[in-house]
């Protein structure tokens, strides 16, 4: 055991700075510093895209033969680290993160060729089509039909939360092409181009006014079998390859360092409830100290993670221990910004940061009032109350947690 | 010791609840917030004319009714259930307590809606300490000059008057002063919760004698204590709200073959929330009655209420929205809308923190 980064960890550290220092704009930094959400805007995330795509590095934890960086899980987490650090913007996951794995892990070799170079270079933007409004939690019980159709299957169905469908050109949807004896089976992972004939894409407003989450429709939407990924019927394996891609990649505390900094230094710049610094409120310095502590934990947690996979071990309690502890400290440190915003965290000032997509609610335009981080504050409480319900609600990861430790 | 609601009070409550019901519906409310003035003059003019609520604690004299501090947390539990937007607490609670019979005028305008005040207190250098710091007034031959800043005036842009606290020498003191005088300017936004505030500039205001409101820093956290006192009554219908449409719709939601209610951890959770529904209750009756108690007895009350509302806001609200799943993350289910005025009203006249400390101080003083 040794706590400390290696030499060769320490130096690809520095590239990785030197990179950052070069190539991010002002414009993209705000961008990232400066997000109102946990997503970033379409555009910058598409313009920092395309300069990764120059260095190759975009798509970390791919295998080098279609287009990853080769690094070891040690300086995929040093480059996240350095990444949110420096104000970059995050690459959309959907493709990279979600589709792309799916693809390089059952798709062909024409999906391959095809799909892979695009998701690269940003020249496909995806979204995800999972979710119902029947099937939330219980995914495996979706039923938007897919019927065959000679060489093609028509799609019928609708989709819930689809992050930046307004944006995306693809779209990865899970479909149900039988109805079998459990609900898992029958399923399938279609690839579908958001521009065929009968996709409408409706927004869904969030409770911070912002449209990034959408509703699909589909109707009879005419898509090639080719576009399947994996067998027709199979797509349950490949929804579950996907979300066990990443293992040992994921982590939460580089992210959630850098918060705290972000937070230190605002309330060593605003007045707190006994006269002087708000930072040094006995009660505020508490509650940051908790929350660092807890970081603290959960960084080696995720360390030791990385090193067990790095040796070929990955527990399966493990994603959903990061899952709920990550989010957990995420949502914890909104609340902690909005207790630093003071009374200014009570005003909706959107355009004093960048959204990640069109805001429906009535709003000023560019001048705000207060510091910029307090009229963010608001933004991201109510923004990341969506972290502990994506991607399996907390209680669900609990479950399954519950499960593997045999109650 | 009794703590049953009289028949008046149950009437006025039935009253109160099917009026906003029938005119401020959730789309009605939605759209008033949503509009370009965020307010709405005829349903002021209601609350005035048809219910006369306005001047609910208005002595008979100026046209009001005499009503006590337990009817008004009746009201502003009814008002918090339907979410109103238009500035009550400012008006009916703040300006109401705050007029003498020197202001007989004013509170005749409270009365009749022809008044719509907002609360000028807080400042940038002061967090959520209530009294005033950077807001100086002097005298004149013929009146005061005020000269400052106020910042998140609550409902400032719909306001007919202001009352802005501001020092003379190093005392505290309150002024009353029109919203159009010479010398104010607004930055106008809205609020998280659809409301409409603004952060206001003094620029050597002349306002008359008679706009000396009160004086002396016990007024001025007297004001502030019945205001949190009134909003932690708004807070129990917002929480009340959250935790109905909550039950309902795990009820209603089926996944993995069964409703969601079904589940015990969500059961649980629920229960919880109830709990911290009861114990928020709790602490509000004691901070209500015991607003005409002496300083420190009525201070402790109402600081402790609000460490106790403002935990439950932030539970009740957060598990409303959990519970909800993703329909919890859109504007469509009225429960987010709900969520968001729970956010405010936890710092809104001070954070838990802020009372917590407050409380202590009181307590080792006592």
């Amino acid at each position: 055991m040794d706590i400390a980064w290696s030499a060769e960890e320490v130096a690809f550290q520095g590239e990785v700075r030197a990179f950052l220092g070069d190539k991010l704009t002002d414009d993209l930094r705000a961008s990232g510093a400066h997000m109102t959400s946990v997503y970033a805007d379409p555009g910058h995330a598409r313009a920092w895209q395309a300069i990764l795509h120059e260095k190759g590095w975009v798509a970390p934890a791919w295998p080098v033969e279609h287009g990853g960086t080769g690094w070891s899980l040690a300086q995929r987490y040093i480059w996240q680290r350095e990444r949110i650090a420096a104000g970059a913007p995050p690459v959309s996951p959907m493709g990279v993160q979600m589709c792309g794995p799916a693809i390089i892990g059952h798709g062909s070799d024409e999906q391959k060729a095809f799909f892979l170079p695009r998701m690269l270079s940003g020249e496909h933007f995806w979204c995800q089509g999972y979710s119902e409004t029947g099937s939330g939690s219980d995914l495996a019980s979706l039923q938007c039909r897919a019927e065959e159709d000679g060489d093609d299957l028509i799609v019928t169905g609708q989709k819930l939360w689809s992050t930046h469908a307004h944006a995306a050109n693809w779209g990865f949807f899970l479909v149900r092409t039988a109805t079998l004896d459990r609900p898992q089976k029958g399923i399938t992972f279609l690839l579908i181009d958001m521009t065929s004939p009968g996709v409408t894409v409706v927004p869904t407003v969030s409770p911070a006014g912002e449209n990034i989450q959408n509703e699909i429709f589909l109707d009879a939407v005419r898509v090639p079998k080719a576009n399947v990924v994996g067998a027709i019927g199979d797509g349950w394996t490949v929804a579950k390859y996907l979300l066990e891609f990443e293992r040992g990649g994921a982590a939460y505390a580089p992210g959630l360092q850098i918060d705290l900094d972000e937070i230190k230094q605002f309330a060593s710049e605003v007045r707190g409830d006994e006269g002087g610094r708000l930072i040094d409120d006995a009660a505020f310095a508490d509650a940051i100290a908790q929350a660092r502590i807890d970081v603290m934990a959960l960084e080696i947690f995720e360390f030791r993670a990385m090193s067990d996979a790095g040796a070929g071990r990955y527990p399966h309690a493990i994603p959903s221990l990061m899952k709920i502890r990550g989010t957990e400290l995420q949502q914890r440190i909104t609340e902690l910004r909005l207790l630093a915003a003071g009374r200014y965290g009570m005003a909706y000032q959107p355009q004093a940061g960048v959204s990640a997509g069109p805001v429906h609610f009535p709003h000023g335009e560019d001048a705000f009032v207060g510091p910029r981080e307090a009229a963010i504050a608001p933004m991201r409480y109510v923004s990341e109350r969506a972290a502990s319900i994506y991607a399996g609600t907390n209680e669900i990861q609990r479950n399954i947690i519950a499960k593997i430790m045999g109650l | 010791m009794d703590f049953i609601f009289t028949d008046d009070q149950r009437q006025l409550r039935d009253a109160l609840r099917g009026y906003l019901a029938r005119n401020n519906g959730f789309s009605v409310r939605t759209a008033t917030a949503r509009s370009a003035s965020g307010w709405s003059d005829s349903l002021w003019r209601g609350l005035a004319g048809d219910l006369g609520i306005l001047g609910l604690l208005a002595p008979e004299a100026a046209r009001g009714i005499g009503g006590n501090a337990t009817d008004m947390m009746v009201v502003m539990e009814e008002l918090g259930a339907n979410l109103l937007v238009e500035p009550y607490l400012e008006t009916a609670v703040i300006g109401a307590s705050a007029f003498g019979a020197a202001h007989a005028a004013e509170l005749a305008g409270i009365a009749t809606g022809d008044l719509r005040i907002a609360f000028a207190w807080a400042e940038a250098g002061t967090r959520f300490d209530r009294l005033p710091r950077d807001t100086i007034a002097l005298r004149t031959t013929v009146g005061w000059r005020l000269d400052g800043g106020k910042i998140v005036v609550t409902a400032a842009p719909m306001a007919t008057h202001f009352l802005v606290t501001a020092r003379i020498g190093d005392e505290p003191a309150l002024f009353l002063v029109e919203a159009g005088a010479t010398g104010i300017s607004q930055h106008a936004f809205p609020t998280i919760d659809g409301r409409r505030a603004a952060d206001v500039t003094l620029d050597a205001v002349a306002v008359p004698d008679g706009a000396l409101v009160a004086r002396g820093g016990e007024a001025i956290e007297r004001l502030c204590d019945i205001a949190t006192a009134m909003l932690g009554a708004e807070a129990l219908g917002v929480m009340r709200v959250m935790l109905d449409d909550t039950i309902a719709f795990t009820k209603e939601r089926r996944q993995f073959g069964q409703a969601i209610a079904s589940f015990q951890v969500l059961q649980h959770r629920m229960v919880d929330m109830y709990m911290q529904l009861e114990l928020a209750t709790s602490a509000v009756y004691r901070a209500v009655l015991s607003l005409d108690a002496e300083p420190v007895e009525r201070a402790r009350a109402v600081s402790a209420m609000k460490v106790m509302v403002a935990a439950a806001c932030r539970f009740i609200g957060q598990n409303a929205i959990q519970l909800h799943g993703g329909m919890g993350m859109t504007d469509e289910v009225a429960v987010t809308h709900y969520f968001r005025r729970a956010t405010v009203i936890e710092s809104e006249f001070g954070s838990a923190d802020w009372h917590r400390r407050r409380f202590a101080a009181l307590s080792r003083a006592a």
